[in-house]
């Protein structure tokens, strides 16, 4: 436990202890994740960004089978969780709503896209409505400066909001089934000419 | 040796040939703006109307990297043989279907909808990162090897020695486009200097300034362009490993990236023995997870070995210990795509442009109150009145310009009685700001400076990563400061404190992050001290009320009251 092991030496090998029943398809798709890093310790928060695909949300399970997989100590792969702000260790609503509270959006009015969410839907800022059909949280800048002030709905780019257009855009949203959880790839135009 | 040669060759060749086939060319804006604005759309009219009226033929509909002007996408650009460019703006799918049937079909273009190229805001650019945006396919590598590329990797592997290629960057003039603009050339000869065969070179694409999207942009519309670069780094400096480190926040630049590292591979570009010779090179990706200190040397290299992304006291400089140990070198992405062009053209070509000691262009990504935003690259030296009044069109509204901000949470304000300086490294270090990565943000009236100051300090105080105590709870003081003075709370006393506490974590943080943490209050202080002085209270007055000590939580603060008086001081300071 009190070793840290050398990143890259780890040879391929299988979890020491399954959690989960292995009927449940997620920990098939973790294990070919772990596979393709080759349980290398080095690539934690590729494994751990894999773990939020798939489950949604960090839980405190997943997170000691990851541990075990890397063979790294808990502490480690705590620690690293909690360092970055993408990991959440809860899971998320339905609909997401991510409001850039980036410099130029934050000149244009952010402050006024999160109140406008938060009064309509009483969704508290960066958090959970209690039913789980929405989460409001705040980005750091996602790079749409051109835009601003912008918003995501599920991935997808609402331009040059206004508190009442973000609002009509979640009203759609949530009157829809659950957003797939790579919304975002719907943002992308990439015809795959690879 | 001479068969990967013809190889290029061949394919430039063959790919012009076929592009050259038609008689048109319609280049459609395919960045994250112009989609998000519906270009997707746009395009698929104009598609759908050449396939429908048999032109297909004739007109080729390509998507390419972002054209610049945000503000007025999608754009789409018509080319043909033998004639000048027409540009259209806020094309929608009926605008769409008209330019397909009455100028790709008819031969007239639709002037309604037309954006003159002699605008300032592309006529005033000096395009060397950006020379392929907007021209080339960002998912083919045959398109940019057709538009000059690889061609630079090629001659330094096959032409040129590593210690001749360090002094070609050397002699260009090249400085660190990430902020700090250290000189590219100085760096790239330590690493070479490093005796080890497991160095590693590093693009830092981590681009945390909020405001800045420069890197993003290179990365998903010109991905070679930045392998290509690190490629040439690799071999003038004898590195065998390249890393990208990408925010988790750019999904789109990481596929495009490992698309074309998959298309580089195919084509030996990328691997062992590239053209033929001993030389070898690999390039990963890595992801970062939202932590702004990650963009420090010291805290990137941690993540991407996985840990935790604090940072660590230099010396030993990365280029000495790096990587697990080894000598590695971290370049901006926006530096490494200098490096192709600049050993295409030459170091003198490239010194020509830009001021004595900051040459070449800069990337910015021009937001805020402005008619025109967008991404614009321009020679350094440029006025920041150039910028905004010609290249930005003025602030709109009927408002005046009252500062612009650059560097991010690292930087300053630049009031409006310094709106001729030119931009360059060193006239905005003198100012109190620095150039940074490249976010220029232009606030008009209507922003009250003290407000600017608390949204950078709540930043810097979220994103400190706790490892050294003066930024950790400087930066938490320093807000809480703030929000005493903008809450009314705040007497004289309180701004001595706020001045006093910006020294201390200036002068003691452990990394970047803190030491420059306290730029934005300085700055803003410096220029427009009134409008902190009209928040003052007098002593005694600020505790009225209150249940406890000073910056209790839940005071009587009123921000809008506060926002009101700040613009009223700011009126008064203009």
């Amino acid at each position: 436990m009190s070793v840290l092991p050398t990143p890259g030496a780890g040879a391929p090998r299988p979890p020491r202890s399954p959690e989960r029943p292995a009927d449940d398809p997620r920990v098939a798709l973790l294990t070919t994740q772990l596979k393709k890093v080759r349980y290398r310790a080095d690539a934690l928060i590729d494994v751990l960004h894999a773990v939020q695909d798939i489950y949604g949300y960090l839980s405190p399970d997943v997170l000691t089978t990851v541990a075990d997989a890397l063979e790294l100590p808990p502490s480690r792969v705590q620690g690293v969780a909690t360092f970055y702000h993408l990991f959440s260790f809860e899971p998320r609503g339905d609909h997401i709503c991510t409001v850039c509270t980036g410099t130029a959006c934050f000149v244009k009015g952010a402050d006024a896209l999160l109140e406008g969410v938060t009064d309509t839907f009483g969704v508290p800022k960066g958090g959970t409505k209690e039913d789980r059909s929405l989460s409001l949280l705040e980005a750091r800048c996602i790079g749409s400066c051109g835009l601003a002030p912008a918003a995501l709905v599920d991935g997808v780019i609402v331009a040059k909001a206004t508190p009442e257009r973000l609002v009509e855009a979640l009203r759609t949203a949530l009157a829809t089934a659950p957003a797939a959880a790579d919304a975002a790839e719907a943002t992308d135009a990439d015809g795959g000419a690879a | 040796m001479s068969n990967h040669e013809v190889d290029l060759f061949d394919i430039a060749h063959k790919e012009r040939e076929e592009q050259s086939a038609f008689r048109r060319t319609v280049l459609c804006c395919g960045s994250t703006a112009c989609l998000s604005g519906g270009a997707q759309a746009a395009m698929d009219a104009i598609q759908g109307v050449v396939t429908e009226k048999g032109m297909a033929q004739d007109v080729r509909v390509v998507a390419t990297g972002c054209m610049g002007l945000c503000s007025r996408g999608p754009l789409v650009k018509v080319r043909t043989r033998g004639e000048e460019d027409v540009l259209y703006a806020d094309v929608d799918a009926g605008t769409g279907r008209r330019i397909a049937e009455e100028h790709l079909g008819a031969g007239k273009p639709v002037e309604e909808a037309q954006l003159s190229l002699q605008h300032p805001f592309f006529a005033r650019q000096v395009r060397v990162v950006l020379e392929n945006m907007g021209e080339i396919d960002p998912n083919r590598i045959e398109d940019y090897i057709a538009h000059g590329g690889y061609r630079a990797l090629r001659d330094a592997v096959t032409t040129m020695t590593p210690a001749g290629v360090v002094g070609v960057v050397q002699r260009s003039g090249l400085r660190g486009r990430g902020g700090g603009g250290y000189p590219a050339g100085s760096k790239w000869a330590l690493l070479a200097k490093a005796t080890s065969d497991q160095k590693s070179i590093i693009a830092n694409g981590d681009e945390g300034d909020p405001g800045a999207y420069m890197d993003r942009t290179v990365m998903e519309d010109d991905p070679h362009r930045v392998l290509e670069g690190m490629a040439i780094a690799a071999f003038a400096t004898g590195a065998v490993k390249g890393y990208i480190y990408v925010r988790a926040e750019y999904p789109v630049a990481v596929r495009r990236l490992e698309q074309a590292i998959r298309q580089a591979k195919r084509h030996k570009l990328l691997g062992k023995n590239i053209f033929g010779g001993e030389f070898s090179f690999d390039v990963e990706i890595r992801i970062g997870a939202g932590a702004f200190v990650c963009g420090e040397e010291t805290a990137l290299m941690a993540s991407i070995m996985g840990q935790r992304g604090t940072p660590v006291l230099r010396p030993p400089y990365p280029t000495e210990r790096g990587l697990w140990g080894h000598p590695s070198m971290i370049n901006n992405v926006e530096t490494l795509a200098n490096v192709p062009t600049i050993l295409r053209r030459g170091a003198d070509w490239f010194a020509d442009i830009g001021t004595e000691t900051s040459r070449g262009t800069k990337v910015f990504a021009l937001a805020g109150k402005l008619q025109n935003t967008g991404l614009i690259e321009v020679p350094m030296g440029i006025t920041l009145r150039e910028i905004i009044e010609e290249i930005g069109g003025g602030v709109p509204g009927g408002k005046t310009f009252k500062a612009a901000q650059t560097g991010g949470p690292s930087g300053g304000c630049i009031p409006v009685k310094h709106i001729d300086t030119p931009m360059d490294y060193d006239s905005l270090m003198a100012l109190g700001s620095i150039m940074g990565s490249g976010g220029l943000i232009v606030m008009d009236d209507d922003v009250a400076m003290p407000e600017v100051a608390r949204f950078f300090m709540r930043f810097c105080m979220d994103e400190s990563c706790g490892k050294c105590l003066p930024c950790r709870a400087g930066t938490n003081e320093m807000h809480e400061l703030l929000e005493a003075l903008i809450g009314g709370r705040g007497t004289a006393a309180t701004l001595v404190r706020l001045e006093t506490l910006c020294d201390v974590v200036r002068t003691n943080s452990l990394c970047g992050l803190g030491q420059t943490a306290p730029n934005p209050v300085l700055s803003t202080l410096h220029y427009f001290r009134s409008e902190y002085e009209a928040l003052l209270v007098p002593e005694g007055a600020h505790l009225a009320g209150l249940p406890g000590a000073h910056g209790a939580p839940g005071a009587p603060g009123a921000p809008g009251a506060a926002g009101a008086s700040g613009q009223a001081a700011g009126e008064r300071s203009a």
